[in-house]
């Protein structure tokens, strides 16, 4: 009885959460140009989406192509820095490592309005001009946070004999840091360069603040536009739905592979 | 070269990307349009109305889905948590996957779902989209602590004679207090600032105060815009020190 109790309410809980996402990609698949009313089946907006044969179709390609490149780039910069930065907090201690710690928490407590705003002053006081450097840099600012917390604990189960025994077997710390140190750390980096890989992707407000005059639109900010013209950009859904879909298929992906290891490990 | 000395590259970038722009909103805040020093733009936000307005309307819809949260949020976590009443891997994964997706986009969704059963824009589904939006927010982390809680706790009160209810009551809720002050902080706060979600939920018919800060940066009223971010600065850091506490209670206890 308990458990039907619980059932029912995780399943309530489950349909009034994923309503708005299946609402869409069930609407993806007509070509009905407002959302909400059915014109008969159709593959058409897909095919739009992939040939780029669209009215938008120019800008929300290019929209997605720079949310992709600035996730890329400035996520693959986070996780060099915050790599770095990890070993040496962990090598420092007192009151430098907790002043570190304190502001390495800062730009995630921090809600994105004030991100965006205190870096859009920074990149004025600097005349630093803003485009795609800007926003890379901001977003840099607030993914390495994360790569940082997820290298520390696997510094901190790390035998830390092993890099010294490197060193005394003649590695330079160069070699020491690629040959040992980086295949110990390797998980804590990459599960680091995905959380800043999608805070990257679906920040909206310190891109909004960040990127300045000239024209530069990503997924977040194309959104927005278009919403407050009025009426969103029909190829928005089969894009919604795919990304949806593909993120599904990695979540499941990622977490069944560590249930399975977990288990193997028992 | 020591090792601590790694971090350096790390510290200076700190400096610059995030101790200087805080510092500058301090400095704007505290000066006119020419530069020149001034509490014109704090004493002009104590004396507006509207944003005053907005302010008190943007803590009280944060207040209430943060409660709401809590309250969805809490026995889903636990369900979840349960190995009894939840074997799957697969419906945790289920439930903090809307994080991962753009919030505009789930929000426009939410709001075009709102039009079309022809359910008004305002209050009410402002709050039930800012739900749909932090609910996930509010679960990973309760769900987080309750399943890395020492199963024996419970086990304990049981066999020195709690009901179900006094063990869930006196043991694993407070036990899991960590879990939802991390929970409140990241529905909280976001929930005062966020800009372009109230705009879609409400068709701009109510303001939170985000969207103040934005239109006044926007305006290129830099100095006021950067007054406002400093008061929420301000109430940042007086809800950080709660989850301190928090933070410290989870030490003392385990």
């Amino acid at each position: 009885m308990k458990k039907v109790i619980a059932q029912i309410y995780l399943w309530i809980l489950m349909i009034l959460l994923y309503a708005p996402l299946v609402f869409i990609a069930i609407f993806s698949f007509t070509e009905s140009k407002v959302l909400g009313s059915w014109s008969g089946f159709s593959t058409q907006l897909y095919e739009n989406l992939f040939t780029g044969r669209m009215q938008e179709s120019a800008s929300l390609i290019s929209a997605v192509e720079n949310t992709l490149l600035i996730a890329l780039v400035s996520a693959a910069v986070s996780m060099a820095l915050g790599t770095v930065a990890a070993i040496g907090i962990f090598n420092l201690t007192g009151r430098k490592r907790r002043a570190l710690s304190f502001l390495n928490n800062i730009p995630m407590i921090n809600p994105d309005v004030i991100t965006g705003v205190s870096l859009f002053l920074l990149f004025v006081f600097l005349h630093f001009s803003q485009g795609y450097l800007s926003v890379i840099l901001s977003h840099i600012s607030f993914g390495t946070p994360y790569v940082v917390l997820s290298v520390l604990p696997k510094l901190q189960q790390m035998n830390p004999n092993i890099y010294e025994a490197a060193l005394d077997l003649g590695a330079t710390p160069g070699q020491a840091l690629r040959k040992v140190l980086v295949p110990l750390l390797r998980p804590g980096m990459i599960s680091g360069f995905i959380l800043a890989f999608t805070m990257s992707l679906d920040d909206f407000a310190v891109t909004f603040f960040t990127r300045g005059t000239i024209g530069l639109e990503t997924l977040s900010t194309f959104i927005y536009a278009d919403a407050r013209k009025g009426g969103l950009t029909p190829e928005l859904r089969p894009l919604m739905t795919l990304i949806f879909l593909i993120i599904l298929v990695l979540l499941l992906f990622i977490n069944l592979r560590q249930a399975k290891m977990q288990k193997a490990n028992e | 070269m020591k090792r601590s000395h790694w971090s350096i590259p790390y510290a200076v970038f700190l400096g610059i990307f995030v101790v200087l722009p805080l510092l500058l909103i301090l400095l704007y805040a505290l000066q006119d349009g020419q530069g020149h020093f001034t509490l014109q733009n704090i004493t002009r936000f104590f004396s507006d109305a509207d944003a005053l307005g907005t302010f008190a309307v943007s803590l009280e819809i944060a207040i209430e889905n943060t409660l709401l949260c809590i309250l969805l949020g809490y026995p889903a976590a636990w369900i979840l948590a349960n190995r009894e009443l939840n074997r799957s891997a697969v419906t945790i994964v289920l439930f903090i996957l809307p994080m991962w997706i753009n919030a505009l986009m789930r929000t426009l969704a939410t709001a075009e779902l709102f039009n079309i059963f022809g359910i008004p824009l305002g209050k009410g589904t402002l709050l039930f989209g800012m739900v749909y939006d932090y609910l996930p927010f509010m679960i990973y982390p309760i769900y987080n602590v309750l399943v890395k809680m020492d199963k024996s706790y419970p086990e304990a009160a049981q066999d020195l004679g709690a009901t179900p209810w006094k063990v869930f009551w006196k043991v694993t809720v407070p036990l899991s207090l960590p879990g939802v002050s991390s929970g409140v902080l990241m529905v909280f706060m976001p929930t005062v600032s966020t800009f372009a979600i109230s705009e879609f939920l409400t068709n701009n018919k109510i303001k939170l105060f985000g969207t103040i800060i934005q239109e006044n940066i926007n305006a290129s009223m830099w100095n006021y815009g950067a007054a406002l971010a400093l008061f929420m600065l301000i109430i940042i850091g007086i809800s950080t020190l709660f989850t301190r506490d928090g933070k410290e209670a989870e030490g003392a206890l385990i």
